[in-house]
């Protein structure tokens, strides 16, 4: 077996180091929290889910967890999306496909803007308070 | 295709022990069930640490921590939590049984404790090079190997103020300079995996859940000193690390990180495992060397140093798990980022392995300057069944008691031994106010007597006679002369004893002597034992006034000692009774008196 | 050789560097107490008396093992430091009898000493003694485990020095013993009987098997006519029991003595030695000349041929046939002598004076040791033994007339002398055997080269052309990298890089056997040895084929060396045996 030189060594550090990023939340100040209850599922969150995690690869976004949650009762917008990122307001985005979920990406993650034409709301305070209101 | 979920499931050997493979198996089982295997990453990882509420899985990204798993939860987990997105609040930690703790860091036990040496115990699959590369492993390899100087490396270690946490805490730059500047074409490097104390399981939980830190700092040493092989010397019954640690090097050697011409910096490094039969005094730095030389496991005069004269009369540096454990981080972050943690005396964190009558038993990892109180009472959840605490034991059978009075001590190498104790190699046994202080000390000395060597006289013999004089003592035929005797060979052991066994043995005796002479003298003088632990001290006598004459302790007795018709007062034979307290044990009306 | 400068209680001394804190006390003046540091042996710290501090801090470290480092000030003796040794010495008087009347070490006893010093009056802890008996069962050797205070020297010595690995540290803690592996008997152990264990025991706890008693009554039965012999190093080792300095040759003085004792002839094992030489140096002639078997080995040492056979067995081919010289003399007292002297062999009795324990085995070793008919040697008494014999018998032996050995059993060259000593055996064949080879006389016959206490000697001797490769090796730890050699050549065919080894199992040679007096130690060793070969330097005859006595009994009764006669009482053969006898 061909041993390792100083560069190889390197590049495959590079390449393990963002998938063990993902499993570390700390330093992830941002949340990407996904409807994955029966309504959000049969509505399509299955596939949102998989493009916001390969929208966060490609774009080597290692700071943003994307956790799933329950059925947030607004079954008819689904599926629904709840984004945190810090100094920016909380939102619920409704009816968040994958093309949409890739732009929530490149749009509030990144360029910090918010999507606005999907924001169906700003969480309730209960909701905020479990999380956000740290 | 990244993986939604990370499911990592504990896999040091307290949970592998209640069937935490047959969580992973199951956990695996039930994915491929529900069609997701390639959605959802599961890692068996090292160690979490929170040992009494195991077996742990702790599910990514949400990170919620799911305590006392059973097999059969598996399915749950994986069609509620990863599936539907709901977690499974049966399993979340409890912590008082009122508010569900989800996240790892609401959790108190974790809360004041800073990972160094575990930062990746419970964290990666301890069986994959790649995961340990991921973070930032090889990578304080790389900079010895190629950026630094020997000298470098050993000004870098002397500025973080690593000191050795064997026990001694020898500052551990000067151990590898000794080494560096010994001249000899051959040295060696070698790791003290021989734990031993009663309770303690920090180096254990280090191999098992990242193996690859010690073979890194192996390895960072042989370069700094000039040497090419490297043994870890670990007990045999320590299979799952030993295991662990051959995985890892195979990787190594399979990466290059190990063997010849390492990453092409032409240096040449490799180790081999020594497995030891498990006697205690092989943790002694220099029967540790006797053994690897396949004599019998005998501490020789020091000096010679081991740094001088060690294995195979050669330069040896010998640091224990932890100690090594926390080197690749000094290389990579640097002292300075390390220096900042701890005290002006001891720098960096300290594992313990905290168990007794304590609440939260398990590892915790704390920065030096912690102190007793925080350990106790807010990591470990203070004294289990709401007991007084009583005093807590550092450093093993090596180390001595410490009462409420040091609660504030922060723990320090040199804290510790100015309060009469000693930071050891990390064990941290809490006592309540149902421990005989006597019969802890007994427990401590008999353990040392019973792993002696027996090669010096001063630890043969004292240790002995030691215990049987607190044999005496505990059965009621202690004399007040016994107390100035044991003084008297305690002294001679601690000057005179060949290594720190023996100098230490009589520790526990001559601690508890100060904080708690009198519990002595009221086994000696009063004839009883305030605690009510010592049976030749202590008789159990039925309240009048509060017997019911149910007949339950009378139907339990093993010796027929206690006899009274139903509804009727009974009584106890005293000279039948021997004293195994089972009657006070199933009284349900709290008739039975120890006196 | 750089040397360090330290202070020791304050005195400066200057002592070479790597010297112990121990030995620079020495140098200065002060004893530092220890019972298990001994000067053959690397130091092992178990007694824990040796302590001494260092001013300035607090660390206490153990003499024995320290090495003295510039500038050091050593306190060795203050009163924390007394109180703290006697205590660790009333703890080992806890664990040992106090029955020294009755004790083979009374009064040369290490312990005994240091709480003589320490004026231990009484005993402050509960005497806890081992209840595990005595083994005797060995012929040369008496293990008594409730004497023995585990200082670990029996087992250093059986290891590191002989190499024989009979005992070991068995047990943990408190019940550590010393004792041969899997608790075997020492019979049924590797033990090679050499004794080392005994001289080096600082208390009873293994000694000699004490046979005055059969000496005794041997004397006192008017059937039985006790014939003795003395070994070569009998003459320099009693004197020391008798408190004269070490090396003080006593040879005339012992031949008076054991005529006092009621012995009829007194002979001198050196005739023996004189015996061998011409036996085994023909045989060498002939292994060299003939293309027999190289290296040939020596046969005197009884401990270095049991080691052989349970060590090396496939290698006996090498050992030279001779018996011992002590065995020569035994057999022909009782054929040769008794005839001479119309004694019945069956009633003449041989006792032999020996530095040695091994030799109380060899007299039963096979039954080449019976080649007269009868056991050829009857009884060993050790050095250590003839003093207390020579004592309790009322003889003084100080005052002693200088009288004569019986002739021509007594008559010996200064080759025989030297036998006592490392490389002895060595030099003395090479004086006779460059005769036999070269039908010359060598000018020099001091061979420098071969004396001395290096573990290992070699070198090339020049037969008048013929380089004849010798080595001579001492301390049985030392003859496994030799044999390891010879074994290596032998497998591939090839030529073994030596002619001619010597080898006597004890460091120095028979000087400082297992039966000589206690405290051998080098310095000892080499005075003992200096009186050796200034006898040889004084003796007229200085080679073994010039032994008068020697030719006569050739003439007389043996033919000549090798002979049928010869091959029967002065030959033996050698066979396997097993390390461990289950």
């Amino acid at each position: 077996m061909a041993k390792m030189t100083l560069e190889e060594l390197r590049s495959l550090r590079n390449r393990v180091q963002g998938d063990l990023q993902k499993r570390d939340i700390e330093g992830k100040d941002s949340r990407i929290i996904i409807g994955m209850g029966t309504c959000g599922i049969a509505a399509g969150a299955k596939e949102t889910l998989d493009a916001f995690l390969t929208a966060l690869d490609e774009h080597k976004i290692s700071s943003t967890s994307v956790t799933q949650s329950g059925c947030m009762g607004l079954c008819y917008v689904e599926p629904t999306v709840e984004v945190i990122v810090p100094d920016m307001p909380t939102v619920i985005y409704g009816k968040v496909d994958a093309k949409t979920a890739k732009k929530i990406v490149e749009e509030h993650l990144i360029a910090r803007r918010l999507v606005t034409d999907h924001i169906f709301d700003r969480p309730a305070a209960d909701i905020i308070k479990k999380d956000g209101g740290k | 295709m990244a993986f939604r979920n990370y499911i990592l499931v504990c896999g040091g050997t307290a949970c592998e022990s209640i069937k935490s493979e047959q969580i992973y198996q199951n956990l695996i089982t039930a994915c491929k069930e529900h069609g997701i295997a390639d959605e959802v990453q599961i890692v068996k990882t090292g160690c979490f640490g929170f040992c009494e509420q195991g077996p742990i899985v702790k599910v990514l990204p949400e990170d919620a921590f799911y305590v006392k798993v059973k097999p059969e939860d598996a399915a749950d987990i994986i069609a509620e939590h990863v599936v539907k997105g709901r977690q499974v609040e049966r399993l979340l930690y409890d912590k008082k049984s009122s508010t569900r703790h989800a996240r790892v860091e609401d959790i108190q036990f974790y809360q004041k404790q800073f990972r160094i040496v575990l930062r990746n115990c419970g964290f990666i699959d301890p069986e994959s090079i790649d995961e340990y590369i991921a973070r930032e492993g090889y990578q304080a390899l790389e900079r010895a190997l190629f950026e630094m100087t020997s000298e470098e490396i050993i000004e870098e270690l002397r500025n973080s103020g690593l000191r050795g946490r064997g026990g001694a805490g020898f500052p551990t730059w000067m151990k590898w300079n000794f080494t560096r500047q010994a001249k000899n074409d051959i040295k060696y490097v070698v790791c003290n995996a021989d734990e031993g104390d009663p309770g303690a399981y920090m180096d254990r939980s280090t191999l098992e859940g990242d193996p690859h830190s010690v073979l890194e700092a192996m390895t960072i040493c042989g370069k700094t000193i000039g040497a090419h092989k490297g043994y870890i010397y670990i007990r045999a019954e320590y299979p799952l690390a030993i295991n662990r640690l051959e995985i890892a090097m195979k990787q190594a050697r399979e990466y290059g990180l190990l063997g010849t011409d390492i990453l092409g910096s032409g240096f040449d490094f490799d180790i081999e495992i020594r497995l030891g039969a498990g006697a205690f005094v092989c943790g002694e730095e220099t029967a540790l060397l006797q053994s690897i030389e396949g004599k019998r496991g005998m501490p020789q005069p020091r000096p010679p140093f081991p740094a001088i004269k060690g294995l195979w009369g050669k330069p040896t540096v010998i640091n224990n798990v932890e100690t090594w454990a926390n080197i690749p981080v000094i290389i990579s972050r640097g002292a300075s980022w390390f220096s900042k943690i701890g005290t002006s005396d001891s720098k960096g964190t300290k594992v313990f392995a905290l168990t007794g009558k304590i609440r939260n038993s398990g590892l915790v990892e704390v920065p030096m300057g912690t102190t007793l109180r925080d350990i106790i009472f807010d990591i470990g959840g203070g004294i289990a069944g709401n007991k007084k605490f009583k005093a807590v034991q550092t450093g093993g059978p090596s180390g001595g008691v410490l009462t409420e009075e040091y609660l504030d001590t922060p723990i320090d190498f040199g804290s510790l031994v100015k309060a009469g104790s000693m930071m050891g190699s990390g064990g941290m046994i809490v006592m309540d106010e149902d421990d005989c202080i006597v019969d802890v000390a007994k427990f401590y000395l008999d353990f040392s007597v019973d792993e002696s060597c027996g090669k010096c006289a001063p630890c043969r013999i004292g240790g002995k006679s030691l215990a049987r004089i607190l044999e005496k003592i505990t059965k009621g035929n202690g004399t007040l002369q016994d107390i100035t005797t044991m003084e008297a060979i305690g002294e001679a052991m601690k000057k005179g004893s060949l290594c720190a066994l023996g100098q230490t043995t009589p520790n526990p005796i001559l601690s508890t002597l100060d904080h708690f002479r009198d519990e002595y003298l009221a086994h000696i003088v009063d004839k009883k034992c305030p605690a009510g632990k010592c049976k030749d001290l202590i008789s159990y006598w039925i309240l009048e006034d509060k017997c019911t004459g149910c007949t339950v302790c009378g139907r339990k007795c093993p010796v027929g000692a206690i006899t009274g018709a139903r509804k009727e007062v009974h009584v106890i034979d005293q000279n039948a009774c021997t004293q195994c307290g089972v009657c006070y044990e199933v009284c349900r009306f709290d008739a039975i008196e120890i006196r | 050789m750089s040397t360090v400068n330290i202070k020791i209680n304050g005195n400066p001394v200057e002592v070479s560097e790597g010297t112990t804190i121990l030995h620079a006390a020495r140098q200065a003046g002060y004893k530092i107490p220890t019972l298990c540091y001994h000067d053959d042996l690397v130091p092992f710290g178990s007694c824990g008396l040796c302590i001494v501090k260092q001013e300035g801090s607090s660390k206490i470290i153990r003499a024995c093992a320290a090495a003295a480092f510039e500038g050091m000030s050593i306190i060795t003796h203050d009163p924390e430091l007394f109180e703290v040794r006697k205590t660790i010495l009333e703890m080992i008087l806890s664990t040992h009898p106090s029955s020294c009347l009755t004790c083979i070490r009374n009064g040369e006893c290490e312990l005994q000493d240091l709480a003589a010093e320490f004026g231990i009056r009484e005993q402050p802890f509960e005497v806890r003694l081992s209840d595990r008996p005595k083994d005797t069962s060995s012929a040369s050797i008496v293990l008594d485990p409730e004497k023995c205070i585990k200082c670990g020297r029996c087992v250093q010595v059986c290891q590191d020095l002989q190499g024989v690995f009979a005992l070991e540290f068995i047990g943990r803690g408190d019940e550590t013993i010393m004792a041969p592996a899997a608790m075997l008997k020492l019979e049924d152990s590797p033990c090679v009987r050499c004794g080392q264990c005994v001289v080096h025991c600082p208390v009873g706890a293994i000694y000699e098997k004490d046979e005055i008693a059969a000496f005794r009554e041997a004397i006192n039965d008017p059937d039985k006519q006790v014939v003795v012999q003395i070994a070569p190093s009998i003459r320099v080792g009693l004197s020391e029991s008798f408190g004269l300095p070490a090396g003080t040759v006593t040879t005339k003085k012992i031949y008076t003595a054991l005529r006092k004792l009621g012995a009829v002839a007194i002979h001198d094992t050196n005739f023996g030695a004189d015996l061998t030489i011409m036996e085994e140096g023909s045989e060498l002639v002939g292994r060299l000349t003939n293309g027999g078997a190289l290296p040939q080995l020596t046969s005197c040492c009884p401990a270095w041929v049991d080691y052989i056979e349970k060590y090396y067995p496939d290698l006996l081919e090498y050992v030279s046939s001779a018996k011992s010289p002590m065995q020569m003399v035994g057999a022909v007292q009782k054929t040769f002598y008794a005839e001479q002297m119309k004694i019945d062999p069956a009633k003449m009795f041989t006792v032999a004076i020996m530095p040695c324990t091994a030799k109380k085995y060899e007299t039963v070793r096979d039954e080449s040791m019976y080649s007269s008919g009868f056991q050829d040697v009857d009884l060993v008494l050790t050095t250590r033994e003839f003093a207390r014999l020579i004592k309790s018998s009322g003889i003084d032996f100080l005052s002693l007339e200088e009288e004569e050995a019986d002739n021509p059993l007594g008559e010996y060259s200064g080759a025989g002398t030297i036998f006592g000593a490392t490389g002895g055996v060595m030099e003395a064949a090479v004086r006779t055997a460059y005769h036999v080879v070269t039908g010359k006389e060598l000018e020099n016959v001091d061979i420098e080269t071969v004396r001395g206490l290096d573990e290992v000697k070699k070198g090339v001797v020049d037969f008048d052309g013929t380089p004849v490769r010798v080595a001579v090796v001492h301390g049985l730890s030392h003859i496994a990298e030799l044999l390891d050699e010879v074994r290596e050549a032998k497998a591939k065919g090839e030529q073994a890089p030596y002619d001619f080894i010597e080898v006597m199992a004890c460091r120095g040679g028979c000087i400082a056997g297992g039966g000589q007096p206690y405290g051998a130690t080098d310095i000892l060793r080499k005075e003992r040895a200096a009186g050796l070969y200034a006898d040889d330097k004084n003796s007229e005859t200085r080679c073994s084929h010039h032994n008068e006595s020697i030719i006569k009994l050739y003439d007389q009764f043996l033919e000549k060396p090798l002979s049928d006669k010869a091959h029967h009482l002065l030959h033996t053969t050698y066979a396997k045996r097993p390390s461990y006898k289950a």
